[in-house]
């Protein structure tokens, strides 16, 4: 990876006039990423005034490049250093070292691969559960609503540790959040109204009165006991597990059932060989890119190809497209269990990488052994329907019909 | 020997009596993983020797690590190696960065240094002053010339106390300490005697307020430079894995479907269950405990001590 090195003179980038945030793009961002990736390593949206990254190398070292792509003026649109939040800034997304080193050392430690072990045979019975209620409701099912969201709503609030109701605050509240790193358009619009009340019953669900003693949650608060992070610190910290824990969970599900649906062959190769399912939902990870884009701002004036981005620019780097990217993968565009789909920036990279990426996958691993145990083919069973997010590569209906085996 | 992942020394300089800084930095000019201040690396030297090294550069430098060598008379001869045979231009392996030492978020902080137990208090010491902290160094060494670093701490004022021994004495810790105030956290780092002194200073305090890092003399022994076996216990197969290529690649070429992503032993990505063998541990993800358990492994960085790592594949 060659570093984006900062020197004299600079080239002006190819400018774009697209909104990548307007329904037709969000609908379809494949055109888009497309000529974004060959337009050039930067190019100027003008309708934003941003600087985008579609292609998977410059997406990769902005990633990797905290120093000079800041994550504390903001990881959407918004730029900190002129507007305020609209929420209190998250302690992990949304910060730089030194502030981001102890949530996110203490954050590690709970969600790591480690402590995911004593989880593993619960969430493999869940799922065995959720499929054998699902099947017995009848062979036609939508699996956005009856697994993608049922199966993360069923286990993750329980491992972070908060009561049972209203747990389904957690979807709208995650969805206007995604939303609300894009620009003030008509999807923030229609979230604003419920959000102050959603906001509300979220950061009550931080206090440690609130949590079970066994969860996530609690183990936030014990590290602030221990003096890893200040008491006042660890109800946000709380709340970044909230915040980003279930939607993207949801909508990566989704995308990994959705590919099995277009691609029965497969399916069938997860069937013959289960140890796949990792791959297979790294792989719809990579193909999906639930969370499509994510935002930074240059700490200095950083070269990009030949271009000087200013400092304090907003770069907008393409998960999704940089994902897609045939420099760096082959048939980008095909679902493939044969592909080592490691590298991808579908969880990001470097200091920020998604630190639930190992809840993430252990989710879908349980939800998949399940159904390859029970299914033998999922057949496309009626029009499919997105759900347009500034942010999330999301759906709103896969009606599948589910073969039993 | 040829390392996986390995650094060049890049810069070597005296910075006090029997201590020595070297820069080093990817030999193919690549970023180095990112750190935190407290952390240390193993550096492992071509005998097979591996020593820990506190990092106490400066963080948002990605292309370079520094660390500070006391050539130590009755050691082990890594110092001494690292001294007098290891030239500008060579390369040694890398463990880690991993940190057992991690400063806390506080308003206030005392620090507290014995001789090159300045290293790791360097980088708390600038991020604390970054982050408007209120915070005081002691730091004690025999002789002014023996004090690391004291230079450039002496531009901090006020705050940095140095304290050679020929000129004050032993540490006044108690009068040190009198600054405590609750929410003061207290970082100790320095010899076993300054540390056992530190901990009976600071009983009074509540839990947690003391943190300290010793210089562990119980370090493994030397690891290998010879290939090694990894056998797949699933299918019964048996791979060698080089000296200059890693178990990931190794086990991913055969065909296992072995997930990664960072490629620098943090993510936690690419855990492979270690059946029997002793893992030789490279990431930054276990802790002591999980190391010494040896029961999985991070593939991309870690390898083998033992002949052969039987892994549940
Ligand atoms: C398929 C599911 C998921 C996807 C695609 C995903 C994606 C991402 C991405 C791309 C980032 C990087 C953000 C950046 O660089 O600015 C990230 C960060 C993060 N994710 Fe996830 N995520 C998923 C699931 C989860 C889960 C289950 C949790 C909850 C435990 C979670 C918690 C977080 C947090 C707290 C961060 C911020 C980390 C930091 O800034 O240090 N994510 N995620």
């Amino acid at each position: 990876m060659k570093p984006l090195t900062t020197g004299a003179g600079s080239v002006q980038p190819p400018t774009s006039l697209a909104d990548p945030f307007d329904h037709g793009n969000l609908e379809d961002p494949g055109p888009l990423h497309e000529s974004l990736r060959a337009a050039g390593p930067v190019v100027h949206l003008s309708r934003y005034d941003t600087y985008a990254l579609a292609r998977y190398e410059q997406v990769h070292a902005a990633l990797t490049d905290w120093q000079r792509f800041q994550s504390a003026a903001g990881v959407g649109l918004s730029n900190f250093r002129y507007e305020e939040p609209w929420r209190p800034p998250s302690l992990l997304l949304e910060a730089d070292p030194p502030r981001h080193d102890a949530p996110r050392r203490v954050l590690s430690a709970i969600v790591g691969p480690r402590s995911l072990h004593r989880l593993r045979a619960k969430w493999a019975a869940d799922a065995a559960g959720l499929v054998d209620r699902v099947l017995g409701t009848g062979d036609v099912v939508d699996v956005v609503p009856a697994l993608a969201e049922a199966f993360p709503l069923r286990v993750f609030p329980g491992a972070v540790g908060i009561p049972a109701d209203g747990r389904e605050n957690l979807l709208p509240y995650g969805d206007h959040l995604f939303n609300a790193f894009g620009p003030p358009n008509d999807l923030v619009a229609a979230g604003a109204g419920r959000i102050a009340g959603l906001s509300a019953w979220v950061n009550g669900q931080c206090a440690r009165d609130r949590l079970a003693p066994d969860g996530f949650g609690a183990a936030v608060w014990a590290a602030a006991d221990r003096g890893d992070l200040t008491h006042e610190q660890a109800p946000l910290v709380v709340r970044s597990l909230l915040s980003a824990g279930v939607d993207t969970t949801v909508h990566g599900l989704s995308a990994v059932l959705y590919a099995f649906a277009t691609h029965p062959d497969q399916w069938e190769r997860l069937r013959e060989q289960p140890s796949l399912a990792r791959v297979a939902f790294d792989e719809a990870v990579r193909w999906e890119s639930p969370v499509q884009t994510f935002f930074r701002t240059a700490t200095t004036d950083v070269r990009v190809g030949g271009t000087v981005i200013p400092d304090g620019a907003k770069i907008l780097m393409f998960l999704g497209a940089a994902n897609r990217d045939p420099r760096r993968w082959t048939a980008p565009d095909r679902f493939d269990l044969s592909r080592d789909p490691s590298g991808h920036v579908g969880f990001g990279m470097g200091i920020h990488q998604c630190v639930g990426q190992h809840i993430a996958r252990l989710e879908a691993e349980s939800l998949l052994t399940a159904l390859a145990r029970r299914v033998s083919r999922i057949e496309p069973a009626g029009p499919v329907a997105r759900h347009h997010n500034n942010t999330l590569r999301a759906w709103h209906s896969i009606p599948v019909r589910l073969h039993r085996k | 020997m040829a390392e996986t992942r390995s650094l060049r020394v890049t810069g070597k300089e005296p910075v006090a009596d029997g201590v020595v800084a070297l820069t080093l930095a990817d030999p193919g000019g690549a970023r180095l993983p990112d750190w935190t201040p407290g952390a240390h690396i193993d550096l492992i030297l071509p005998n097979g020797s591996v020593r820990q090294y506190s990092l106490c550069g400066d963080r948002w430098d990605a292309y370079t690590y520094t660390i500070a060598v006391l050539r130590e008379t009755n050691g082990r001869g890594g110092s001494a190696y690292i001294h007098q045979d290891l030239d500008l231009g060579e390369a040694v392996g890398l463990g880690g960065p991993r940190n057992n030492f991690p400063l806390v978020p506080a308003e206030r902080y005392l620090f507290i240094a014995g001789g090159i137990g300045i290293t790791p208090l360097l980088p708390m010491i600038a991020q604390a002053d970054l982050l408007g902290a209120d915070w005081r160094l002691l730091y004690g060494g025999r002789r002014t010339a023996s004090l690391a670093f004291g230079h450039d701490l002496a531009g901090y004022g006020a705050r940095v106390h140095l304290r050679p021994e020929d000129r004050y004495g032993l540490l006044d810790l108690p009068g040190f300490l009198a600054a405590w105030q609750p929410g003061t956290r207290v970082y100790a780092c320095g010899p076993a005697p300054l540390l056992a002194a530190v901990e009976r200073a600071c009983t009074g305090f509540p839990p947690h307020t003391l943190r300290t890092e010793r210089f562990a003399a119980a370090l493994t022994g030397p690891v290998r430079s010879m290939p090694f076996e990894i056998e797949l216990a699933r299918s019964k197969t048996v791979l060698t894995v080089p000296a200059d290529s890693s178990v990931l690649d190794v086990i991913t070429a055969a065909g296992a479907d072995v997930l990664s992503s960072c490629r620098q032993g943090v993510c936690g990505t690419c855990e492979i269950i270690v059946l029997a063998g002793e893992p030789d541990h490279r990431d930054s993800v276990l802790d002591d405990t999980e190391r010494a358990a040896g029961a999985c492994m991070f593939a991309c960085v870690s390898r083998s001590r033992s002949d052969r790592l039987v892994i549940d594949l």
